[in-house]
């Protein structure tokens, strides 16, 4: 039971099959968004999202719940605030992480590995147990900046740096060692080696890094929700939240708004993506 | 001038009660080029990463003409450095790679373009300087190393086994062209390797190390016809020198029945337990009449010029394999019995407890 064979190895029907129902599995809930996202809200009561499926040209389609989330909230606004919250808590934790991998990776300095592994200790910490001294230290008998941008950044950047230090360490102690003496004794300052040197070989993990954080930013209720608000700053995930009412009422626009929500994040993750090559420090050393 | 010189230099690694490098006391000379042998682990590498800088020196200095440069961050150095492994920047063209040290010097872009064409022409690179080191060959990414090191005209190269990852047609090669290159440019050259032919070949003198301690230095004539002990014999020339265990009589040395004549020197100092050590192509085949060792032939190895035997001396107690170069036109067949002689002056005696040459 095979068919033509990829690397030598004889291409089973059956993992075909099991990768095949697994994909499909996993697109299920995504795919009764999308189907609920076009049936007008009477209908989404009535009866599952299967059902429409199952009757295609008997079903009404609308479009309506997009026109009404785009209008009826001020969705644009929400829009550019998650831009505004998600970039700079993207390439903050990203490049302290990767100078702080750098100084874990190519110095050397008492202490270093009780703070790496305190470091990597604190990936365990559930941001939720941290809200409340943050609340207190982020408000207005603290530090005062509650409801502004920069304490989210802030807070995203410490949630999202030990696990950034440790994935860009890790990747940063596979990079040929020699190349850093090489720099080393052609004079090159840590600054340079690492601008020049360490950040081009390290794109890879940077933008694997990258999109993670983006993602996770980007559909982030809580902080984002606690800190700015559901006011004039509020993200695109927390006005979602605010459409569905108490009784259930708006959750024909949440489906809508959730695709609607997803745009970006697709368009971060194939823009990124072609930064995952393999071979980078190819030619560096004899292999 | 730019003599290097080690005093008293160490490197103790933390935690480690044995110096890597115990003591170095070596001078080299302006324009020399001198190389580092021995077996790995031998210390060899360190030495010559404590004159780089990327390796610290615990006790002791290093010079270079009369700087000194112990504790001076590597590029403060004036020295360039070849790595076994090239170690390019894999995202810079050829030209970029060359040049880098130089943007960092901050010397001027006219006279960066000016030194990179400069050293291209001198290792053949003037086709590739816009590649990328990945589509190059090895003895390409080779010679990429070797001009990032020339372009920065330093007082002092170091090149850590830079030829241990060719192959070995192009080993050949290369060494004779670094060799030659070095000469044209005249500068101070320390080199590692582990492989004593190249050692033999490339160096002006060489430095023969063991366990972090300096063994011997001298020219590689020297070396192969003055051992300085048991372990420089045994590690100089290929095959190696026969070392046979004997026992100290009146002017001669003693395998069993067989005497080896010794030199009046040797003959005067040795006592007990002796080594005694002759080179392949120092035997001369005799017959048994005439009183010679004899050898149980097990392996005849011919390469055209001449052959290597390979045998196992019959002396009772102690039967040891000896290596005798012949004619290769004499034919001599596996099981036959030759037996073999020498003149006293080239025979080596060794303490064999110390280690220490008896003979002159």
């Amino acid at each position: 039971m095979s068919a033509n064979t990829e690397g030598g190895r004889k291409r089973s029907w059956f993992s075909i099959l099991t990768m095949t129902f697994l994909c499909l599995l996993w697109t299920v809930p995504t795919l009764g968004l999308l189907v609920s996202s076009f049936r007008p809200r009477i209908d989404i009561e009535r009866n599952g999202w299967w059902t429409a499926l199952f009757n295609f040209f008997d079903t009404t389609w609308t479009t309506s719940n997009y026109s009404n989330v785009l209008t009826q909230k001020d969705m644009a606004g929400s829009f550019v605030n998650s831009i505004v919250v998600a970039v700079p808590a993207t390439i903050l934790p990203i490049m302290f992480a990767a100078f702080a991998a750098y100084a874990f990776t190519f110095m050397s300095f008492r202490g270093k590995d009780v703070l790496f592994v305190l470091i990597v200790a604190l990936m365990v910490v559930p941001i939720q147990a941290a809200f409340v001294p943050l609340l207190t230290l982020l408000g207005p008998d603290g530090l005062d900046i509650n409801g502004e941008y920069l304490a989210v950044w802030i807070l995203h950047t410490g949630f999202g740096m030990p696990l950034a230090i440790y994935t860009i360490r890790n990747y940063m102690s596979t990079l040929p060692r020699t190349v850093i003496e090489s720099a080393k004794i052609d004079g090159a300052t840590h600054f340079q080696t690492f601008w020049r040197l360490i950040v081009p070989m390290s794109v890879p993990v940077l933008a694997a890094f990258a999109i993670l954080q983006f993602l996770w930013v980007w559909n982030d209720l809580l902080i984002a929700l606690l800190f700015l608000g559901s006011g004039d700053k509020s993200t695109v995930i927390v006005n979602l939240a605010s459409l569905l009412g108490t009784q259930g009422q708006g959750a024909e626009l949440l489906t809508a708004g959730a695709f609607i929500s997803m745009l970006v994040p697709l368009l971060v993750f194939f823009g990124l993506q072609r930064y995952f090559v393999r071979g980078l420090t190819a030619g560096a050393v004899k292999g | 001038m730019a003599s290097v010189t080690y005093q008293n230099a160490e490197r103790l690694y933390p935690g480690s009660t044995k110096p890597a490098v115990d003591n170095l006391n070596l001078e080299i000379q302006d324009g020399e080029f001198m190389v580092l042998v021995g077996p790995s682990g031998c210390g060899k590498s360190t030495s010559l990463r404590m004159l780089a800088g990327l390796e610290e020196v615990t006790n002791g200095k290093i010079l270079i003409g009369d700087r000194d440069i112990t504790h001076l961050p590597p590029k403060d150095r004036d020295i360039a450095m070849v790595f076994q492994n090239y170690a390019l920047y894999p995202h810079m063209t050829v030209a970029d790679n060359m040049a880098f040290s130089l943007k960092m010097a901050k010397v001027g872009k006219e006279e960066r373009m000016q030194r990179v064409a400069e050293a291209a022409k001198l290792l053949d690179l003037e086709d590739y300087l816009e590649r990328k080191p990945k589509a190059l060959s090895g003895g390409q990414r080779q010679r990429v190393a070797m001009g990032r090191a020339i372009v920065r005209h330093p007082q002092v190269f170091c090149m850590d086994e830079p030829l241990s990852n060719l192959d070995a047609k192009l080993r050949v090669s290369t060494r004779t062209q670094i060799a030659a290159l070095q000469q044209r440019l005249g500068i101070t050259t320390v080199y590692v390797t582990h492989d004593q032919v190249e050692a033999m070949t490339m160096g002006d003198r060489v430095a023969v190390m063991k366990d972090g301690i300096l063994q011997q230095v001298d020219t590689p004539l020297n070396l192969y016809d003055r051992p300085a002990n048991l372990f420089v014999a045994g590690f100089i020339g290929s095959p190696a020198m026969n070392l046979v265990q004997a026992k100290a009589g009146e002017g001669a040395a003693r395998i069993g029945e067989y005497e080896v004549p010794v030199d009046r020197t040797a003959s005067s100092k040795m006592r007990g337990a002796i080594t005694v050590g002759v080179r392949p192509e120092a035997w001369r085949i005799t017959t048994k009449e005439e009183g010679g060792m004899p050898v149980k032939v097990t392996v005849v190895e011919e390469l055209g010029a001449d052959a290597y035997v390979y045998g196992t001396s019959g002396v009772e107690g102690t039967p040891s394999d000896i290596v005798v170069r012949i004619d290769a036109r004499k034919n001599l067949h596996k099981g036959e019995m030759i037996y073999v002689t020498t003149d006293p002056n080239h025979v080596h005696v060794f303490d064999t407890e110390s280690g220490e040459r008896l003979s002159e």
